[in-house]
């Protein structure tokens, strides 16, 4: 069945849209002149855009992971899953755009490394070139995006021929690529993240980091996607999709908050426990200074999940998952505004109209973006081998 | 007091499964069917209630969190305030990161094993209990179902045999049992 997107959902994400452009406007105007205030844009930019970005490039993961592994139950959501991943290029157009700028600002204090007046003062910046240096950086960076973005094309090209000529050639080429993308992306999930991320406390160091934010995004992209198909099963478009497709997605929901909990908790734990000065300086910014945010922020995302959908019914009501999900949408986008914030800004970090703004206005375009990308292919895949196992899973 | 037990047996699944649909229509409750493994979608049809036994693990689990920390809090804390790495447990919660590893995995400890016990004895499968299925060959190749007449007042033995009868069963055996 083709999705067709109705007033009342343009509207809202126009109106998101609106009101966060003019929430940015207003946020840039009443602090244009405060110390600080261009970090503070480009900060912001960094968060918001990421933030999307990551939800689209965890969507990716997700469906590559689903081909390597040959999921049957999932056939009948795989164009939900689709839609969210295609997120992926207007992420990195934006995230793109922001990380441009701030190259041109000399690291605009986000990026001390890259300024080379700080690298000239301090011997740990001067020692890490090799690695953190603007050309080097952009090789990656460039890297990173077109591997994403070529998988992401591939499978959208393949998915969409399979409904027209199906045939289990184009399946099993689909499996070889799913597991060709994890191999890159083990490797890229962990340094993109010491790049775009880890690099902002430029002096600081955690083996764990990469896997922390991949299971931020990993987590955030399921929530989307679950939040999607039951907006669609509700507007009576996805007539295969029962109970059981929604649970499993509950599920992964509920495991991957425990993988992000587990990481989060096993990275302050060693360093707490260890307790050597130049690994301490991360969580002492952050427990000073936002303790607050920091420890509501693991507790919203670790507890609710935990508490909430720890039962066989919730994972099944509609209701619940919304609310849970919107919760730990909310809990991830604070972990990444700490995780960027932290180090950006430091003790000068505050959530005010231009935070809100930014987020309100990338939440509006991304819903718009996914909603336009539903429309583009038939909700449920036609010719997927495993589509029968699929309308038929019961657990 | 004793009753008698009509023991169907059937050497596919698929056809055990529609036979029991019809008994079932029929209004006869079948008691209990024999498998070599789990069969897909027989609970909602002989009318098994659904497992409590996720509540259970969680008990199970919240019993071991409130053991691991009072042991922790005892251990470490009151008894003999243990320094290590140079960080002496005055208090419990100034330190509690470092009893979350232990705790998680008593947790997990008490729940599993709990859960594992439980099923067992659910079951009446713990080791050394008498086995409680009618044929060994349930474990190998044979599926079957059991049909207490004491549970089907109204219903005659013969009655249910006719009705059996064109389920495709491979074996019928009938039994008195005290």
């Amino acid at each position: 069945m083709e999705f067709s997107i109705n007033n009342k959902a343009k509207n809202t994400a126009f109106g998101l849209m609106g009101g966060g452009l003019l929430l940015a406007i207003i946020g840039i105007i009443t602090s244009a002149g405060d110390d600080h205030f261009l970090t503070r844009l480009m900060t912001n930019g960094l968060i918001s855009t990421f933030f999307f970005f990551a939800i689209g490039l965890g969507a990716l993961f997700f469906l590559a992971l689903n081909y390597a592994t040959e999921s049957g139950w999932y056939a009948v959501v795989k164009r939900i899953i689709e839609a969210v991943a295609g997120l992926l290029p207007y992420g990195i157009a934006l995230f793109g755009l922001v990380l441009l700028t701030i190259s041109f600002m000399k690291g605009a204090h986000i990026y001390t490394w890259m300024d080379p007046h700080t690298v000239a003062h301090d011997k740990i910046i001067a020692g890490k070139t090799p690695y953190l240096n603007l050309v080097f950086f952009w090789i990656r960076t460039l890297a990173y995006f077109t591997t994403y973005i070529l998988f992401l094309r591939g499978f959208r090209k393949r998915s969409l021929l399979e409904d027209e000529i199906g045939g289990t050639e184009l399946h099993f080429k689909n499996y070889r690529r799913g597991a060709t993308f994890l191999v890159f992306f083990a490797v890229f999930s962990s340094t993109s993240s010491w790049d775009w991320l880890m690099s902002i406390d430029v002096h600081w160091f955690s083996t764990l980091f990469g896997w922390y934010t991949f299971a931020g995004m990993w987590v955030s992209a399921l929530v989307v996607i679950v939040m999607t198909t039951l907006y669609l099963k509700k507007l009576g478009y996805l007539p295969y999709v029962n109970d059981s497709h929604i649970h499993d997605i509950g599920k992964w929901i509920f495991a991957i908050s425990f993988l992000w909990s587990y990481l989060w908790f096993s990275q302050y734990m060693l360093i707490w426990y260890a307790n050597i000065g130049e690994e301490v300086t991360y969580y002492v910014m952050r427990t000073e200074h936002y303790k607050i945010l920091y420890f509501g922020m693991f507790f919203i995302n670790f507890a609710f999940p935990m508490l909430i959908l720890m039962s066989r019914d919730a994972k099944r009501d509609a209701g619940i998952l919304m609310f849970v999900g919107v919760i730990i949408l909310i809990g991830h986008w604070l972990d990444v505004y700490i995780m960027v914030s932290g180090g950006s800004l430091g003790q000068n970090a505050k959530i005010g109209f231009l935070e809100i703004g930014f987020v309100l206005l990338l939440l509006g375009f991304f819903i718009y973006v996914l909603l336009r990308n539903l429309t583009k292919a038939p909700l449920t895949p036609v010719n997927h081998p495993f589509l029968d196992e699929s309308i038929h899973h019961d657990i | 007091m004793s009753d008698k037990v009509i023991y169907a047996m059937y050497g596919d699944d698929e056809v055990l499964k529609s036979g029991a649909k019809k008994l079932v229509s029929n209004g006869i409750k079948i008691a209990e069917v024999y498998s070599p493994f789990p069969i897909h979608g027989i609970d909602p049809i002989i009318g098994v209630k659904g497992t409590r036994l996720g509540i259970m693990a969680f008990l199970y689990g919240l019993t071991g969190l409130a053991l691991a920390t009072f042991g922790m809090y005892y251990f470490m804390v009151v008894e003999w305030k243990m320094n290590i790495g140079g960080k002496p447990n005055f208090t419990y919660a100034e330190n509690m990161l470092a009893f979350i590893p232990v705790t998680f995995e008593f947790t997990v400890l008490c729940a599993a094993h709990g859960m594992a016990i439980k099923y067992l004895l659910l079951n009446r499968t713990l080791p050394g209990m008498p086995a409680q299925n009618p044929d060994p060959r349930t474990t190998d190749d044979k599926f079957v179902m059991e049909i207490r007449l004491s549970e089907n007042h109204g219903f005659t033995d013969d009655q249910v045999e006719s009705l059996l009868k064109d389920t495709g069963f491979v074996e019928l055996e009938k039994k008195i049992i005290e």
